[in-house]
């Protein structure tokens, strides 16, 4: 569904990203991890369409993008780090512009903001004024807005980032939910037993470049060998080290 | 271009700005309490309406014959408001601001005009304090006091009491004094003629005055606007520079607003969907325009309502004119969001902008005040060519070719505005 082949991007002399590659299929999760600063964010910019890569491409579905307007982008779905929505707004505004945004409109939009709310849990609230939500619903907002168009490709930046454990559970369950559907899910986290709970595939990136990309079980056996215990957590940090990053 | 996304950005931006009660307060209220105040003291009296009069206070010291027809006439002229207040009373009111000057008559200054009027005696001295900060109320006052003394001097010393005397007194010196003998005879002679001038006046009625030396002429004042029967109403003017002043920072604020939106992750939305550039900000650009020529619209109407402020020009001028303001104003707008790096940064820089532009575009106060060499500088500023468009569709009633020009330069500087965004605006959101 999704395939990075040999990206890289520079801001002036820093290298943020160089040689990256790996794919995503239809059905999977692939948990995107690193310190900070290892450019996770740039990558999932790149196939996001939001940065251009130095080099490198970014295929969805084998077609290169072309463009701002390819229609190819609306097999994508954009779930940014930020709280990326309009406080002033009531939560329908909100999806009824970032629907229409795809082309949406109509019964067809207002169909995809219904399932979407209904997805996250926030059909009661469709009609209230974002500034009025937890921090937990506009994470749920924020996950249904990049959902209403019905991507192939869900890329997740952080997703569940200062949001309380409920919320972030019924976040889980909705990722699990569309993972069932067969979309293709790229989620980048620093939470290990996220990564645990949610990932088929784990890709571990550091200073740019990608050093493992494995299953847990295949990771799991790198610590092993280090005499470490074989959880996520210390399987990252025998292949990032111990050094502080920030 | 799809219209579905471009619809929806401008439909999400009226709903924004709508929803910010702040920015509704700041873009149509403010504008036009400021432009209710502007246009007040502007406007001018009006057709029925007496003219705001200067506050002077006279001190009669002398109580001649002559002082007394200074502080008459100063009392029945138009422009003056006299009181008489003690001296001392009357610095204390200058000194406080409550009148423009105190006008002091000292003793003797009758008799002593009398005599320098004939070019002989030395000429007495009218003492006027007033209130430095009236500099121009000041002018005023020198050149109406200027008039009373020489209609009152002139008067009686051709026709009153004291202008007899003083002849009677006058001539014996004159007959004694060294002055050479042609010039003696000519002064003799014109001084009995008005002796003999004197003597026919004794069979006139009683009460009758003679008017003395008056101004040989009077001014017809045609202040010239769209018709003969129309009056200038300063509030057009007014309201059009402070709605230009206005959407203006409603618009520089759109652009401060589009930066937030960046910190917030939103444009990563934007960026990410099917949608060209140049859609992005045509939806900006298109909703900030309509937003302007609302906040245009209504100030005007609320001016049309209240002050009867008309369009005496064209119709469709004037709303070719708002129409063009509004997309200069809102692509001016979207420059902000393209050369900001940060909200704060842009804020301050834009209202410094926003001041100048107005400022120098005559819509606080008309460029005609403004000095030559500047009057052509300002004529780089949109400012001015969207408040003499304005202007000329109001209260000047230029018809439709008055608001081709502003149309047109407007639409240039939104089009110069718009295509240095789409350059410089930062597209990449890593």
């Amino acid at each position: 569904m999704l395939t990075i082949s040999h990206l890289r991007k520079t801001f002036g002399t820093l290298v943020a990203v160089d040689d990256v590659s790996f794919g995503l299929e239809a059905g999977q999760l692939v948990g995107l991890l690193g310190p900070n600063g290892a450019g996770k964010t740039t990558t999932v910019s790149m196939i996001a369409a939001l940065v251009t890569p130095d080099r490198g491409e970014v295929l969805v579905a084998g077609r290169k993008l072309q463009g701002d307007t390819d229609p190819n982008k609306r097999r994508i779905g954009l779930v940014p780090q930020d709280l990326a929505l309009y406080e002033e707004l009531s939560a329908r505004d909100n999806l009824r512009f970032f629907g229409a945004l795809y082309g949406l409109t109509g019964r067809a939009l207002d169909a995809a903001i219904a399932a979407a709310v209904d997805l996250v849990g926030l059909a009661d609230r469709v009609g209230d004024r974002v500034k009025d939500f937890s921090g937990g619903m506009k994470r749920r907002l924020n996950l249904a807005a990049g959902i209403l168009h019905d991507p192939d490709i869900l890329l997740l930046d952080e997703p569940t980032v200062g949001v309380d454990p409920q919320s972030r559970n019924a976040i889980f369950d909705n990722l699990e939910v569309l993972k069932k559907r067969g979309k293709a899910l790229l989620y980048t986290t620093h939470y290990m037993e996220e990564a645990e709970r949610l990932a088929d595939r784990i890709v571990v990136i550091d200073h740019g470049r990608v050093i493992a990309d494995d299953t847990l079980a295949g990771l799991s056996k790198v610590a092993a060998t280090s005499g470490g215990r074989a959880n996520l957590e210390s399987v990252f940090l025998t292949l990032t080290g111990r050094s502080l990053r920030d | 271009m799809a219209l579905t996304p471009l619809r929806a950005m401008i439909r999400k931006d009226l709903l924004l700005f709508f929803s910010d009660r702040r920015s509704v307060i700041v873009s149509f209220v403010v504008p036009i309490a400021i432009a209710s105040f502007f246009g007040a003291i502007f406007s001018g009296p009006g057709d029925d309406r007496e003219p705001a009069k200067i506050a002077v206070a006279m001190i009669d010291l002398d109580g001649s014959a002559i002082s007394k027809g200074i502080v008459e006439g100063a009392q029945t002229d138009k422009n003056l408001k006299v009181t008489t207040p003690p001296e001392a009373e009357a610095r204390e009111s200058v000194r406080q601001g409550k009148i423009a000057a105190a006008v002091v008559i000292p003793k003797g200054f009758g008799e002593a005009a009398g005599s320098a009027f004939f070019g002989d005696g030395e000429k007495p001295e009218l003492h006027v304090m007033f209130d430095p900060s009236r500099s121009i109320e000041q002018a005023m006052i020198r050149g109406v006091m200027t008039q009373h003394v020489m209609e009152t001097v002139s008067r009686e010393m051709f026709g009153g009491a004291q202008g007899r005397a003083t002849i009677e007194k006058t001539l014996p010196q004159i007959q004694q004094s060294s002055m050479p003998p042609d010039q003696k005879k000519a002064l003799v002679d014109m001084l009995t003629s008005v002796q003999q001038f004197y003597s026919r006046q004794k069979g006139d009625a009683p009460g009758s005055r003679p008017p003395g030396i008056t101004m040989p002429y009077t001014v017809k004042e045609e202040p010239v606007t769209s018709g003969a029967a129309v009056a200038y109403n300063g509030y057009a003017h007014s309201f059009g520079g402070m709605a230009v002043q206005f959407l203006l920072f409603a618009m520089a604020n759109m652009g401060v607003e589009m930066l937030l939106e960046r910190q917030k992750g939103l444009w990563k939305r934007l960026r990410s969907a099917p949608v060209s550039r140049f859609a992005l900000l045509s939806g900006k650009i298109l909703s900030g325009a309509i937003i302007s020529v609302m906040v245009l619209l209504v100030c005007f109407a609320f001016s049309m309502i209240v002050f009867k402020v008309k369009i005496q020009g064209s119709v469709a001028g004037f709303l070719a004119v708002s129409i063009a303001c509004g997309l200069m104003a809102s692509t001016f707008g979207v420059l902000v969001a393209a050369l900001g790096n940060t909200p704060a940064t842009a804020r301050g820089m834009t209202t410094l902008a926003v001041l100048m532009m107005v400022m120098l575009g005559g819509a606080w106060v008309p460029t005609f005040v403004f000095p030559a060499w500047l009057q052509q500088a300002t004529l780089v500023v949109p400012v001015r060519w969207a408040v003499d468009g304005l202007d000329a569709m109001t209260w000047r009633g230029i018809g439709i070719w008055g608001a081709i020009v502003p149309t047109l330069i407007l639409l240039g500087f939104a089009a110069a505005f718009g295509a240095l965004a789409m350059t410089r605006f930062k597209w990449e959101e890593a």
